[in-house]
């Protein structure tokens, strides 16, 4: 059975059909990605299935698991992570804490505890810190723990969101255009680390992307989508061979 | 790594404990000062405000620095807390010792704040930016009009209240009247002092230090920073905004007991209660540095004691005190005057601290 | 004949408020900034026509010109000194120096004029309007605030559509830099914004003493604080949002004072601000932004 699974999901924005019956199935441990022209309705699709938007008709199924129409939390509780197109980070807050914030969920003690140092408080923030730099050094993010995440640089600003995200210990990781704004130096060392993840993780990951060298580097299957529909899905090498998308692409 | 943990967790430390440490030493010097007869009786007069003020600028602080929304209604909370708290010791006065009283007055005056700010906070915090600082203005005014309205009085009978007038409280032989409208509340026992007050600002440090520091207040600084993101990662926004605003809101009703137990007559007037006082405190936040707490309470008793001392200069110390404010908020925020001091500390350091190390 | 007379002069103190209202909004939609100041002008342009009329016994008319002017160069000045340094700074800290301002423009009243109350003369000398033999008395001012707070609605709502400056105001407010890189003088236009305000100011003044004829350092206050209501009450940035949360608050205010409790009103008017504000959280006329994932 798929990881991921959508059926005919559709939204529409005042008249605008943005997305319209869009099927995908993702295989677990899969690195899949989804491209298509700009304004196709890629980042709407992210948020539909992570509970930003919710869907007009159609399912969505993680592992099984109707979460149509679900809240963004429980989305995330369920298993859903992701990334944002715009990085999204908690800037005033040091690298370290950015990714506490993702073991939130999973490193429990109520507020109280918290205000009043009890053992359950010092305990759980050391699980908290060692599991944190865990996941940084995954990253090569550990020098910078101490930083303000907003004063990292832009690629690895990048990286410490995928970290966060990975914090919240997924099954399912999203990523909205992970390479943009990237110099091909920093993208070749980008596609590493997903590699890695998906290696180190057993992580099904599902891609946006525009970077053709990243797309064919590292996807396995690809859906291109365009005006809101499904143009064509299939293996990476099929799919970009298809006269249709590179029409799509580039137009008559 | 282990290093690293353990220099991480003494610098926030060390940073709590220098907080700690300067209202200690504040309290001592004042202490020797006023056992040496150095204090005028003006400045003692002032010292249970400045531990009120700086409490109140903590607790606000905790809503504009660590959870970001901007709240103009902190004095209505500090209403509440003064009020509900008074009203208790008054009913006491005579039947309880002064220590227990005052204790279970604050706790009373903690909670029924608590209340209020959590059930302003359930609309309020959907809300955004200005709308939110307008409706939490208009919530504090709404609690400062009630309360000058209200008649409360207390007879065999239990606790009685009416928003006529005094007589229509129908008291028995035996009542008394608690609350007389605008008149507020008269002969409550005067049970704190400088040191309970700093007694005071030392446990809400210690309360909002240890919360920023705890996973719920990384929950809220995480909303802070972006909504999204946090709820992306599965952080509850409604419920860490709620916790943080309704234990800001209980922090300025300790505050107000503070205040009403200063004082034998309580009156929720604009200058205490209003909407000027909450701007007030909003200032202190603004100057003490947002998000900085032990600024909070630098600018808390800088602020109020600059115009008690320019009271030598008579009607032109609230003047002074006006351009005093404007000064500081062009020299601390205009991005030249940023960009002027930054180049200014380059040229003095001998050039270049990099952008990390000035975070 | 009685709620006739109540709604009247609700209708009148409304228009006041959105006189002020009207200058609240426009420098909050196109600076981004509330100037908590803007209440303190009013009562600036209040003692500018006072000190015309009373001690050089000018022509009403002229001593509302020269308000004007006073309010206008005011208003100018504080932007020019006070905030355009923090343009770019968080929007706290543009706040904190209004209130500085408000505070400033206050004390400066205090130390001229002095705290006591002067006792303002009515400009509007046009005889009131007498209607059913007499049992509904409409006061010739407030006929002259209604009239002119809705010409000033429309002559804005004009100047703003159909202008060059009015339409660069909207390019502003919609965003600051593509302004800039369009040509558009963004300063300057800050600036006439900021005079259009101030002299919109000092008319709400003149017509707000001579409503209710007593003058203070701080009778600007709290008129400001409600026209700030009243702007959020109908959409902070929309013209005819003003005018209409004005007018509505102005009503509410003066029937929960005949028919509620004269101590409660402004419990009341805030709480119907706060249902307001829940039901449409953008205000009666606002645009409802939502944010871009």
């Amino acid at each position: 059975m798929a990881l991921l699974e959508t059926k005919n999901l559709g939204i529409s924005f005042g008249g605008l059909r943005a997305v319209n019956e869009f099927d995908i199935s993702v295989e677990k441990g899969q690195l899949y990605g989804l491209i298509g022209p700009n304004g196709a309705g890629k980042t709407t699709i992210f948020n539909l299935l992570t509970g930003v938007y919710r869907p007009d008709e159609g399912a969505i199924l993680l592992d099984g698991v109707n979460l149509t129409g679900r809240k963004t939390i429980e989305i995330c509780k369920a298993g859903i992570a992701r990334t944002f197109q715009n990085i999204r980070l908690f800037g005033d807050l040091p690298v370290l804490d950015n990714v506490k914030a993702g073991l939130h969920n999973h490193y429990p003690y109520s507020t109280f505890e918290g205000i009043f140092r009890l053992p359950r408080y010092f305990r759980t923030e050391r699980e908290m810190n060692e599991k944190a730099m865990e996941l940084l050094k995954v990253f090569g993010l550990e020098e910078y723990a101490e930083h303000k995440a907003k004063n990292l640089p832009y690629g690895q600003q990048r990286k410490l969101e995928i970290a966060r995200a990975m914090a919240t210990a997924p099954k399912l990781l999203l990523l909205d255009e992970p390479a943009a704004g990237m110099n091909p130096n920093e993208t070749k060392e980008l596609m590493d680390t997903i590699r890695f993840v998906r290696d180190h993780f057993d992580m099904t990951i599902l891609l946006i992307e525009h970077d053709m060298k990243l797309v064919s580097g590292i996807c396995e299957k690809l859906t291109v989508l365009n005006f809101g529909e499904v143009l064509t899905q299939g293996d990476t090498q099929t799919v970009l061979n298809d006269p249709k998308v590179i029409k799509a692409y580039l137009g008559e | 790594m282990k290093k690293m943990k353990a220099g991480r967790l003494s610098k926030t430390t060390k940073n709590d404990l220098i907080t700690y440490g300067m209202v200690i030493l504040a309290y001592i010097i004042v202490q020797i000062f006023v056992a040496t007869g150095h204090v005028s009786s003006l400045i003692q007069g002032l010292l249970v405000p400045f531990c009120t003020y700086a409490i109140v600028a903590i607790a606000l602080n905790l809503t504009v620095g660590i959870l970001g929304e901007l709240s103009l209604g902190h004095a209505g909370f500090m209403c509440v807390g003064a009020f509900t708290s008074a009203v208790f010791s008054l009913a006491f006065k005579q039947t309880m010792p002064g220590g227990p009283r005052f204790f279970i007055a604050l706790l009373i005056g903690a909670a029924t704040a608590a209340l209020v700010g959590f059930l302003v906070g359930i609309p309020v915090l959907r809300l955004k930016g200005d709308y939110l600082a307008i409706v939490t203005l208009a919530f504090g005014e709404i609690i400062k009009n009630i309360i000058n309205a209200l008649y409360l009085g207390v007879d065999g009978n239990g606790l009685h209240f009416t928003m006529k007038d005094a007589l229509s409280l129908n008291l028995a032989e035996d009542g008394v009247v608690l609350i007389k409208g605008a008149q507020g509340v008269t002969g409550t026992p005067n049970d704190s002092n400088f040191t309970v007050g700093v007694i005071l600002i030392l446990v809400t440090l210690f309360i909002v230090l240890n919360f920023i520091h705890s996973r719920t207040g990384r929950a809220v600084m995480a909303i802070r920073d972006n909504r999204i993101a946090a709820e992306s990662i599965g952080i509850n926004v409604t419920k860490y905004k709620l916790i943080a605003f309704t234990l800001s809101a209980s922090l300025a009703g300790v505050a107000g007991v503070l205040y009403a137990h200063n004082l034998s007559t309580l009156n929720a007037l604009p200058k205490n209660f209003g909407y000027n006082m909450s701007i007030l405190i909003l200032v202190f936040v603004v100057l003490g540095g947002i998000g900085n707490i032990r600024g909070s309470i630098i600018a808390a008793v800088l602020l109020t004691l600059l115009p008690e001392v320019l009271r030598g200069l008579s009607d032109y110390r609230m003047l002074i005190y006006a351009i005093v404010l404007i000064a500081m908020m062009i020299f601390n925020w205009s991005p030249n005057a940023i960009f002027f001091r930054k180049r200014m500390r380059q040229r003095l350091t001998g050039g270049g601290k990099s952008e990390k190390e000035e975070a | 004949m009685s709620f006739a007379a109540h709604l009247i002069n609700g209708i009148s103190l409304g228009s006041v408020y959105a006189l002020i209202a009207l200058g609240y909004t426009m420098v909050y939609g196109i600076a981004k900034m509330l100037n908590f100041a803007h209440g303190d002008v009013i009562m600036i342009g209040g003692y500018a026509v006072f000190v015309g009329v009373s001690n050089l016994g000018m022509n009403p008319l002229a001593a509302i010109v020269i308000s004007m002017a006073v309010c206008t160069v005011l208003g100018v000045t504080i932007e020019r000194v006070a905030y355009r340094p923090l343009r770019g700074a968080s929007p706290l800290a543009v706040l904190i120096t209004a209130i500085g301002v408000s505070y400033l423009l206050q004390n400066i009243a205090l130390l001229v004029f002095g705290s006591d109350t002067k006792a303002f003369t009515n400009v509007v000398t046009l005889p009131n309007l007498e209607l059913f033999d007499g049992q509904l008395v409409i006061k010739s001012v407030t006929i002259v605030t209604v009239i002119v707070s809705v010409i000033i609605m429309i002559g804005l709502t004009l100047f703003v559509r159909k202008t060059k400056i009015g339409r660069a105001m909207t390019a502003v407010s919609e965003d600051k830099d593509a302004a800039r890189l369009m040509g558009i003088n963004v300063n300057g236009t800050i600036a006439v914004t900021f005079a259009i305000g101030s002299s919109l100011a000092a008319i709400a003044g003149v017509l707000l003493c001579s409503a209710y004829p007593s003058l203070t350092p701080y009778t600007g206050s709290m008129p400001g604080i409600k026209a700030f209501v009243a702007a959020v009450f109908g959409g902070i940035g929309s013209i005819p949002g003003a005018f209409i949360g004005g007018i509505l608050l102005g009503v509410i205010e003066n029937l929960s004072k005949a028919y509620i409790s004269s101590q409660l009103s402004d419990a009341i008017v805030f709480s119907i601000l706060i249902v307001v504000l829940l039901v449409k959280p953008t205000g009666l006329l606002g645009k409802q932004i939502q944010e871009k994932v």
